[in-house]
């Protein structure tokens, strides 16, 4: 079992996450996470789904949600050289006395610190999973108040583009 | 020209070529009667007691035909009423178009008078459904609603249209049908050669027949293909009729009532060819024991269809009848003879056997096939008689039985029967019911006599649901948990308050003459078939067990 990455080009047609999503649950396969938002061409919608699982079970769902009318095209990120990326916003304890440790490590991680009040700090970081789970773990030890991740989304490296742009 | 969306729906309609919508009027779709009734000389409406009667009416009539079939109902209930018949087609790939309505535009997602989100309840049980919010979209639609019903595998489409769309107008263009072309854009060469190399290779061929066959109108590309290859055949249910049955290299019906020859013949071969079967569980049964001796080759329209249920070794997509067009000419002239007779000694030692001494179904079975000269369109509900049926009758060409396979609905036959005898006014038109599923929906009886349908309903009375309890028989102990009908329903009577001429068949002697009398019956007819309760369908591979391992019960 390994993290599975699909790109699903959709027409932008009322209904169409629902359609993609219930087929994920319908035929039993669990959506780690979910990101959807328009492409280039207004018409065509991107989302992007994570989950888990192996190459057969990859193939049949890319099979079903290629059958769904209003899927353009699919592209199975895990067999291309494609870069992920992801949102964390995340809101930790920090009082007047630890505030500097927790800031260091924003640093390190290249994470921006977007406000400090006066017991709180809150950061955003961009990273891939890894980057992004590493950072969270780290700053546990102080007290997450509040942890929102976007959900991955990713591209492939270098000219080939796909979802309503002439290649 | 201006025409209200009501007059769009029926015209657009007519130019798709539908002649006959079955349907249940109600508030959202008034407008659209309406439409129906200033072109009623142009589309045909039949009047059904049940919406669910009107969407099994529109698959029977679909299967029947080969062509679109089209029912029609209000918002809400009338909505809901069609979902059966709707997940029915889509479980076994016929095209099917149902048309809503649903409340204005302004109060839909309120809650209100019979609203319901049918786009949202039809969702994974169709292939695709629409909700049209603009008049101007409406033609286009329902031009795309039929081309996607029809093209590639087939499926069930919904149209869902609130009533302030129906009424609003617009300029009406036309919209063609878009023409549905074979699928053969996945089908290479380089496919065809590898699965020549693999049947040439073969010393045990099997070949497995299923509804995609029949779809795709491929029989004669299959009976020439056998020819060649040189194999046993057997077939599923939704595959009846796609291979002749009498035939001798015919080996039966495979799966959880199949015959022996052909369940052997499955474990035993060393090349399974599967054309246009989906590997349903009632076909495979156990799937880590199935055809595990043998590789398999697999043609299918649906490239899911792949490694979905079974894991196969080779495969090729498209349209069966190209495939088998463009394979047949790829073929050596092959000869398995030992093989053949291999299967053939199975068959003979183990053939479908039934009491003799006493009036069955599997009887009459085979007596409506000889009286109908295996001629006739044979509907089924589900259960024991709708698998004596598949044993019993001699099937000679495709769309002959219809059946629902995939979804296995009870109270499907009659609707379908309906829309058989309205589609083909050149066929016998015969429907196999046990008594429970004829309860389902009898309803449907007012609507035979209403267009004087020639159908013949045969129920296949034994005062029990006969496949429930076979179960509790054989696997729960005896213990009849509601399977008892004995209520002593009066079918004759029945009959005449429906107006339909009601026959008895109670003993063995009374068989030909009864059935005779109803085939000779110019309109509707009741046969009530009184049989013991206790009879079985036999073979049977226990539910999660090895088709090696089937049983054969004693009746």
């Amino acid at each position: 079992m390994k993290r599975m990455v699909l790109a699903i080009f959709v027409r932008n047609t009322s209904g169409v996450l629902t359609r993609v999503t219930s087929l994920f649950s319908r035929r039993g396969y669990n959506i780690d996470s979910l990101t959807v938002g328009e492409t280039l061409d207004p018409g065509t919608s991107r989302i992007t789904v994570t989950f888990t699982g192996d190459e057969l079970m990859c193939s049949q769902i890319k099979k079903q949600v290629e059958k769904l009318i209003d899927v353009i095209e699919i592209i199975d990120l895990t067999q291309t050289e494609a870069v992920y990326r992801e949102l964390v916003l995340v809101k930790v304890s920090a009082d007047p006395q630890s505030r500097a440790s927790v800031i260091e490590i924003a640093n390190v991680f290249r994470a921006k610190v977007i406000d400090i009040a006066s017991q709180t700090v809150v950061m955003e970081l961009t990273g891939d999973s890894s980057k992004t789970n590493a950072f969270v773990e780290i700053l546990k030890p102080y007290g997450i108040i509040e942890l929102i991740k976007t959900g991955l989304t990713g591209v492939v490296r270098g000219s080939a583009s796909f979802g309503g742009v002439d290649d | 020209m201006k025409l209200t969306g009501a007059e769009i729906i029926v015209r657009s309609l007519i130019e798709q070529g539908v002649d006959t919508v079955f349907g249940y009027p109600g508030g959202s779709v008034l407008d659209t009667y309406d439409a129906l009734y200033r072109h009623s000389d142009e589309i045909k409406h039949i009047l059904t007691s049940h919406e669910q009667g009107a969407s099994f009416a529109a698959d029977g009539y679909a299967r029947a035909t080969g062509r679109v079939g089209v029912c029609m109902a209000t918002s809400g209930p009338g909505a809901t009423n069609l979902v059966t018949g709707i997940a029915n087609a889509q479980m076994d790939s016929i095209p099917l178009v149902a048309i809503t309505g649903n409340v204005p535009l302004s109060i839909l997602g309120k809650d209100s008078f019979q609203e319901v989100d049918i786009a949202g309840v039809t969702m994974p049980i169709t292939k695709h459904n629409f909700i049209v919010t603009k008049v101007e979209e409406l033609a286009q639609t329902i031009a795309d609603a039929f081309y996607i019903a029809a093209e590639g595998r087939p499926g069930a489409v919904l149209v869902d249209i609130p009533k302030n769309i129906a009424q609003a107008s617009c300029e009406y263009v036309p919209v063609p049908p878009r023409p549905i072309v074979p699928s053969v854009e996945h089908i290479t060469t380089e496919d065809l050669e590898k699965a020549v190399e693999m049947i040439k290779a073969a010393e045990k061929p099997m070949i497995l027949t299923g509804g995609g066959t029949a779809i795709a109108g491929a029989e004669a590309e299959l009976a020439e293909f056998v020819k060649k290859v040189h194999a046993p055949v057997a077939d599923t249910l939704m595959g009846k009729g796609t291979f002749d049955t009498e035939d001798p290299l015919y080996s039966g019906m495979c799966g959880m009532h199949g015959t022996k020859a052909s369940n052997t013949g499955i474990s035993r071969c060393d090349l399974l060819i599967v054309i246009g079967s989906r590997f349903s569980d009632r076909v495979t049964s156990n799937a880590g024991t199935f055809a595990r001796r043998s590789k398999i080759l697999q043609f299918d329209i649906d490239p899911a269809e792949v490694n979905k249920n079974i894991l196969v070794h080779h495969n090729v997509i498209g349209d069966i009848k190209e495939i088998l067009k463009r394979l047949n000419p790829m073929l050596p002239q092959l000869d398995h003879t030992p093989w053949v007779q291999e299967v053939q000694a199975i068959e003979a030692k183990y053939p479908l056997r039934y009491n003799e001494d006493t009036l069955t179904a599997q009887y009459v079975m085979e007596r409506l096939s000889a009286l109908t000269k295996n001629d006739a369109l044979v509907v089924t509900e589900v259960g024991q008689h709708q698998m004596w049926a598949a044993q019993f009758y001699k099937f000679k060409f495709h769309r002959q039985l219809i059946t629902s396979g995939g979804l296995g609905s009870m109270g499907y036959g009659l609707g379908a029967a309906i829309g058989a005898a309205v589609g083909r006014k050149d066929k016998k038109i015969v429907n196999i019911a046990g008594d429970g599923c004829f309860r389902m929906n009898c309803n449907e009886l007012a609507t035979v006599r209403g267009y004087n349908l020639p159908i013949i309903e045969l129920i296949v009375n034994n005062r029990v649901l006969g496949m429930v309890r076979q179960w509790q028989t054989l696997f729960y102990g005896e213990r009849y948990s509601n399977t008892n009908l004995s209520d002593s329903i009066d079918y004759m009577k029945m009959a005449e308050a429906f107006g339909i001429k009601g026959l008895e068949i109670r003993e063995k002697a009374d068989v030909d003459a009864v059935l005779t009398e109803a085939l000779e019956t110019n309109g509707p007819v009741i046969i009530n078939l009184v049989i013991g309760e206790n009879n079985m369908v036999s073979p049977m591979v226990a539910p999660g067990g090895s088709i090696e391992k089937e049983l054969e019960l004693k009746n």
